[in-house]
């Protein structure tokens, strides 16, 4: 119970943030005191808060779907011959900056949400596919030839061997992935999606360094949050799946 | 029974197999040796296709393996690798019941096997069952890997190499599991080694095979005394055909037994009714004996056997 400790209090703290901000208006009033208003209210936080992990959870899915089949697919031997292209994408999309994906998202999507989620999965599902195809490339051979000599069908090799054992790089896979997209989210402000990254937008045109600092600091403890849920949830599946790790570092 | 009928794999222009025609017969221990390359283990892997052959008939019990679904076929075949390929997320027993388990044979059924596999391999079920492969050593690896392959008591067993990468010593010992296990079982296997003493040890007929063909297959004794072609001459060793010829033989075959088994205490000259020739030959050399008592399994003093009989009948 103790590992999830640390994601319940970050959690608490993001949300009693994204609540109580005003209250902290002495401390930013100090840092600005030339300054009439220190605390952004032009939108809640909380719905700013809402927005941008709706953003982030629903790119992740898609992202996390569409990469584990792609991975899936070209370790299959009718995928095989897509193997070298598919992870060299997933390598070279890695060099690419989120900023370009917007750049060439908007003049075909148009301003708002839609774009940076199209960046956002686009960006966020290289990792995981890099990720998938490590791990399931990364299984001893030996065990999948035996459990195809042993008589498992193709699906129950996947999912009894295959994906249990690949399911840890996986998943470090997605929490590289969905960090790496709560802060390119916040970039989604500048072409009119609503997200924690609209205090820092509006704080910077201002010359407003309170609400620069008051988005910062939303958007570092959303990621701290995931960040240390990923964390719990790596720890839970290791328990389940590769028990061995855990008896034999006791 | 498993027969192949002018088999022949290629791949692209490389014929692996050529044209092999071998007949298994039910409960035998066929060994297929030669040296790598020579088409050994794409041989086994076509008996439960794993590999597809491309040309030919391969039949399990008079039926076309061509003709089966492949997942039914293996279910009904054991397999054991070299490198075990147990499943590194499950314990020792959820690897043994993996194909009862596909099998969806009751929980009962499936643990009282178990228990009673583990039994067999001379693995502790109290202590092992519950670890992860890991924390196995080679050797117990491989007893677990030859549990999994018996586990849904299969007509037929097939092992590539499966201590090809064990120590001498432990090798040793599971070979002589094997030949044990093998006299309870009767399973027919077709074993593949590049190691002709083990082939040698296990076989009840071998094959030998060299460039995709079979060369021979015979019964090792012929094997050692008519090799068909100098290729298999120089494969079971020239020099040194003698010694092997008389580690084939028990010591029994040779022995003068006493009237009645009688106690007495295991000297360390002793030997036992099941060693070879070869061993007892070998302590009498080394100890400088003309004679050494034998002695039964239970460790009763059955008789004597002599060096000047092993000189002029061992071989």
């Amino acid at each position: 119970m103790r590992i999830w400790l640390p994601p319940a209090l970050f959690a608490a703290l993001l949300f009693g943030l994204s609540v109580g901000m005003p209250v902290l208006e002495p401390l930013f009033q100090w840092l600005q005191p030339d300054k009439q208003r220190v605390v952004y209210e032009r939108e809640s936080f909380l719905f700013l808060l809402q927005n941008h992990l709706l953003l982030v959870a629903v790119s992740a899915a898609v992202g996390t779907f569409v990469a584990v089949a792609g991975g899936i697919f070209a370790t299959r031997p009718s995928g095989r011959d897509f193997l070298p292209l598919v992870s060299q994408v997933a390598s070279i999309g890695q060099t690419f900056p989120p900023v370009a994906v917007l750049a060439l998202a908007v003049p075909v999507l148009g301003f708002g949400e839609a774009p940076i989620l199209v960046a956002l999965i686009l960006y966020g599902l290289l990792p995981i596919l890099r990720n998938t195809l490590a791990g399931l490339e990364g299984i001893d051979p030996t065990v999948r030839e035996a459990a195809r000599g042993m008589g498992m069908s193709s699906g129950q090799v996947l999912f009894r061997a295959e994906l249990p054992l690949a399911g840890r790089v996986i998943l470090a896979g997605i929490r590289t992935s969905v960090t790496i997209n709560i802060a390119t989210a916040a970039i989604g402000s500048t072409i009119g999606a609503r997200t924690l990254g609209d205090p820092v937008i509006a704080g910077l045109v201002n010359g407003n360094t309170a609400y620069v600092l008051q988005g910062a600091i939303l958007i570092g403890l959303l990621a701290l949050t995931t960040d240390s849920l990923f964390e719990a949830l790596e720890r839970t599946w290791d328990r389940r799946f590769s028990p061995q790790v855990a008896t034999m570092s006791l | 029974m498993i027969e192949l009928k002018h088999v022949t794999r290629r791949f692209g222009n490389t014929v692996a197999v050529d044209n092999i025609n071998l007949t298994i017969e039910t409960g035998e221990v066929c060994v297929l040796v030669g040296s790598s390359g020579c088409g050994k283990s794409t041989t086994l892997r076509m008996i439960n296709r794993l590999l597809p052959h491309s040309a030919g008939e391969i039949l399990v019990d008079g039926e076309d393996v061509t003709a089966m679904n492949p997942e039914q076929l293996r279910l009904n075949m054991g397999y054991v690798i070299q490198g075990t390929g147990l499943f590194p997320h499950w314990t020792v027993a959820r690897n043994i019941a993996m194909v009862p388990h596909l099998l969806k044979w009751p929980k009962e059924r499936i643990d009282a096997r178990v228990e009673e596999l583990m039994t067999l391999l001379d693995l502790d079920p109290a202590s092992h069952a519950s670890k992860y492969p890991q924390q196995l050593s080679g050797g117990q690896a491989q007893r677990v890997g030859v549990a999994r392959a018996l586990a849904a008591d299969p007509n037929i067993l097939l092992m590539d190499e499966p201590f090809g990468a064990l120590d001498a010593i432990t090798r040793d010992n599971l070979q002589m599991e094997m030949l044990r296990i093998q006299k309870q079982v009767r399973k027919t296997t077709v074993f593949v080694t590049h190691d002709i003493d083990e082939a040698l040890k296990l076989a009840t007929r071998i094959a030998v095979m060299d460039q995709g063909r079979i060369i021979q297959h015979d019964t090792p004794e012929n094997i050692l005394r008519h090799p068909a072609s100098d290729f298999v001459e120089n494969l079971v060793g020239k020099q040194d055909r003698g010694l092997k010829l008389m580690s084939l033989r028990p010591v029994r075959d040779l022995m003068q037994p006493h009237a009645e088994p009688k106690h007495s205490e295991a000297g360390e000259g002793g030997v036992n009714e099941e060693d070879s020739l070869r061993q007892a030959l070998s302590v009498m050399l080394w100890k400088d004996l003309p004679e050494v008592v034998v002695f039964n399994a239970r460790g009763l003093e059955t008789g004597v056997i002599t060096r000047a009989s092993i000189i002029q009948e061992g071989v």
